[in-house]
């Protein structure tokens, strides 16, 4: 589904990705770990089309088409959904008036019919109570004073309604506290699927404890320096990232 | 045309009554007192009319003469001369186009864009439309309506006629002649407007708007609009429309008063939206508006609300003078400027009474080349106890060529006064864009989404269905801002 390729990408003259190499298969979820400025929100930027970051070397296919060459919204009706490590506030937009706008683009690419106002409604309750998300967030503008938990949760509440192939979790259960974390947890494990697949950034193998990854891969300094099963977050949890980095030190990681 | 000329014709004027056979008629280009004697003489205005219309072009005449035409709004771009002899004071109606066929069809694009109905279309394009048409019938039963009421609702020459001790006691005493040049100048000339009159404890049934006085509609020019709320009563008013309304005169000077007595409230909503001109400025109205309310008695409110998209130029500050103790004033506006348009736009809040009470919410929107000035002033006078005022003023620019500024005055003269003052500039976020895209909606329907929620305290402000059509509008007036 996924296949990324010598990726090099620059933001402001400065490298950040240096050579990263990864293949997602459909039905898969990876995790991807690594230290604080690895590089890691920078990867999950420029797979969904964030303006200013400069691919200086590589390629990336999604389901066999270049994503790079795709406008951000294009990758949106194409089923790429990004979890933000910082979801944006949009003072006075309704979150149901967002939602409704999203879904209805990426139905209508889909060929669908556009759901009224009732039934994107009926859609929306219903998906948040099964998150057991209090839909009293519905009633707000999006992210507008939501807590940090709330803003989390709140995207994958998005996640669930607009159900994309490739999900890309970042930090998602960061600052989570032990419900939340299982919100979470539960509403990725629900989308699990053969046809779609997740990539999710993490600096805590407790959130792999509930979603259990078929890959784990490091990145660290613009590349994945070591890949493996679930049991690799446990042994980074235990010897830190300099050990990844010691074991491999080509970098060529795989997945 | 010398005068005996145009006093024959003001005599066989006379003799058809009110709408006759108009499109004969003309006055030369150029304002003199024969002009203004030929246009009063053409709306058979009894004297005391026609003596406050040589008044008032008297006093214009001076300031005229002396090169006093304003020149104190921020208008970076400036703008050409106006050349107040050139124009046609008293113009024949224009040829009408005979069907769509004959209209620019970039202008019927955005009618569509907007969804107005084929019948409106016509309408609002100046094509002569037949008798069947919807509006004519829905106006009909407003108007009896209103009568059951007691409700006063007619064009302003309506008013000079039939209701002339009311015309009398309250013209030019909010806006007086000597006000301000543009103020002069339409009192001299005025060409027709809305008169509103609503009794003692009415509470107006219905929204009132002109788009539903479909004859008077053309007189966008030099209009006048006189509103007056008895004691205890409410009404709310709607002017302009949608729809981008083009004309051929470039200079607009409209003046509207209103007056509220004791407990009474006064809204008054606006959507404008004449032609902006080109990409380079060129064409555009220039809209020099002179808009004010006093709220004369105990605890009478006046509401503002304006959406403000169209003119090349706009240069108009809805005001109140809270006279009455308790009144309150307010004005919430959106202002955007797009192409070259420039706006300077804002309000007046004077404190007289005790306990009065102002509120602003200034929303501008730069996009393009657009420039956006807000300028306020809010006074507390001497005896003004207890007076406050909130002030909120959030600017948003779209792309890097525009300008937004700001220039508040507050002058406080009794220490009782309570001020509050919240001011933003903010770029459209591009991370706010960006999270809209990630979740599928395009770069114009984001824009569009998040201009709304930046508007929505405004949009709040406006009757229902203004609220929708505003909304619309704003998103083809930034229609191309982008990219
Ligand atoms: N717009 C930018 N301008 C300058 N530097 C940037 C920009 N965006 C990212 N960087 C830099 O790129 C590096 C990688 O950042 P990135 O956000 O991808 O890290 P990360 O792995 O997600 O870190 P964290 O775990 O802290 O979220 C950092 O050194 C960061 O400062
Ligand atoms: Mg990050």
């Amino acid at each position: 589904m996924l296949e990324i390729k010598n990726l090099h990408v620059s933001v402001e003259g400065k490298k950040i990705l240096k050579g990263l190499n990864l293949t997602v298969n459909a039905g898969e979820v990876h995790s991807i770990m690594g230290p604080n400025g690895s590089g890691k929100s920078t990867l999950a930027s420029v797979l969904a089309g964030r303006d200013g970051y400069e691919v200086t070397e590589g390629q990336v296919l999604y389901r066999g088409e270049d994503l790079l060459g795709m406008a951000p919204e294009e990758r949106a009706h194409e089923g790429v959904f990004l979890a933000f490590q910082y979801p944006v506030e949009i003072p006075g937009v309704g979150s149901i008036q967002f939602l409704t706008a999203a879904l209805n683009a990426i139905r209508e690419h889909r060929g669908l019919e556009e759901l009224d106002a009732l039934d994107a409604l009926k859609l929306f309750k219903d998906k948040i109570k099964a998150l057991h998300v209090s839909d009293e967030l519905l009633g707000r503008s999006v992210n507008e004073g939501f807590s940090g938990g709330e803003k989390k949760k709140n995207e994958i509440f998005q996640m669930a309604v607009l159900e994309p192939t490739l999900a890309v979790l970042d930090e998602t259960d960061s600052g989570l506290d032990i419900d939340a974390l299982r919100i979470v947890a539960e509403g990725v494990n629900a989308l699990r699927s053969p046809e779609r697949a997740f990539l999710v950034i993490t600096h805590y193998q407790r959130l792999l404890s509930y979603i259990v990854p078929d890959f784990v891969h490091v990145l660290v300094n613009g590349r994945i320096v070591r890949s493996g099963e679930k049991e690799l977050a446990l042994h980074l949890e235990e010897y830190g990232y300099a050990w990844a980095g010691q074991r491999d030190p080509t970098g060529v990681g795989s997945g | 045309m010398n005068t005996p000329e145009i006093e024959a014709l003001a005599q066989r004027e006379y003799k058809y009554g009110f709408v006759t056979e108009i499109e004969q008629e003309f006055a030369p280009p150029g304002l003199s007192e024969e002009i203004i004697r030929f246009i009063s003489a053409k709306k058979g205005e009894p004297d005391w009319m026609l003596e406050w219309r040589l008044r008032a072009y008297r006093y214009w005449k001076e300031q005229y003469e002396a090169g006093k035409e304003p020149q104190w709004a921020f208008l970076p771009y400036g703008y050409g001369p106006i050349d107040y002899q050139a124009i046609s004071y008293y113009a024949a109606p224009k040829q009408r186009p005979e069907s769509l066929d004959e209209v620019d069809p970039e202008l019927l694009a955005t009618y569509e864009k907007l969804g107005i109905p084929l019948e409106e279309r016509k309408w609002l394009a100046g094509v002569a439309v037949d008798a069947v048409f919807d509006s004519v019938s829905v106006a009909t039963t407003f108007k009896a309506e209103l009568e059951k009421h007691g409700i006063i609702f007619c064009s302003f020459s309506e008013a000079v006629r039939d209701h002339a001790e009311l015309v009398q006691e309250y013209i030019g005493s909010v806006v007086p002649h000597t006000d301000n040049f543009f103020a002069a100048l339409n009192s001299a000339v005025f060409s027709d407007g809305s008169f509103v009159y609503v009794p003692k404890g009415v509470r107006c049934p219905m929204e009132l708007s002109t788009y539903f006085r479909i004859n008077a509609a053309q007189t966008g020019q030099f209009e006048r609009t006189l509103i007056i709320a008895d004691e205890g009563s409410y009404v709310s008013y709607m002017e302009g429309c949608t729809a981008p309304m083009r004309d051929e005169n470039q200079l607009h000077a409209a003046v509207v008063e209103l007056v509220a007595l004791d407990d009474a409230t006064i809204k008054y909503s606006t959507i404008q939206n004449w032609y902006p001109g080109d990409e380079e400025g060129h064409g555009g109205i220039y809209n020099f508006v002179t808009k004010r309310g006093a709220c004369r008695g105990a605890r009478s409110k006046i509401s503002w609300t304006q959406v403000e998209t169209g003119s090349a130029i706009t240069w108009k500050y809805p005001s109140c003078i809270l006279q009455g103790d308790n009144s309150v004033g307010e004005f919430y506006s959106v202002a955007l400027t797009n192409l070259r348009q420039q706006a300077d736009t804002g309000t007046k809040m004077i404190h007289i009474g005790k306990n009065t009470k102002s509120t602003i919410v200034s929303k501008g929107i730069s996009a393009g080349r657009g420039q956006n000035t807000y300028r306020g002033m809010v006074k507390i006078m001497k005896g003004a106890e207890h007076a406050r005022n909130y002030t909120q003023c959030d600017s948003l620019l779209i792309g890097d060529k525009c300008g937004a500024h700001t220039f508040p005055y507050i002058e406080v003269k009794n220490r009782t006064a309570k001020m509050e003052h919240e001011a933003s500039t903010s770029k459209i976020g591009e991370d706010q864009m960006f999270y809209c895209q990630q979740r599928g909606i395009g770069m114009e329907d984001a824009i569009s989404l998040i201009v709304a929620g930046f508007c929505k305290e405004v949009f709040r402000e406006l009757p229902m269905e203004f609220a929708v059509e505003a909304q619309k509008l704003l998103s083809v007036s930034l229609e191309g801002s982008v990219g």
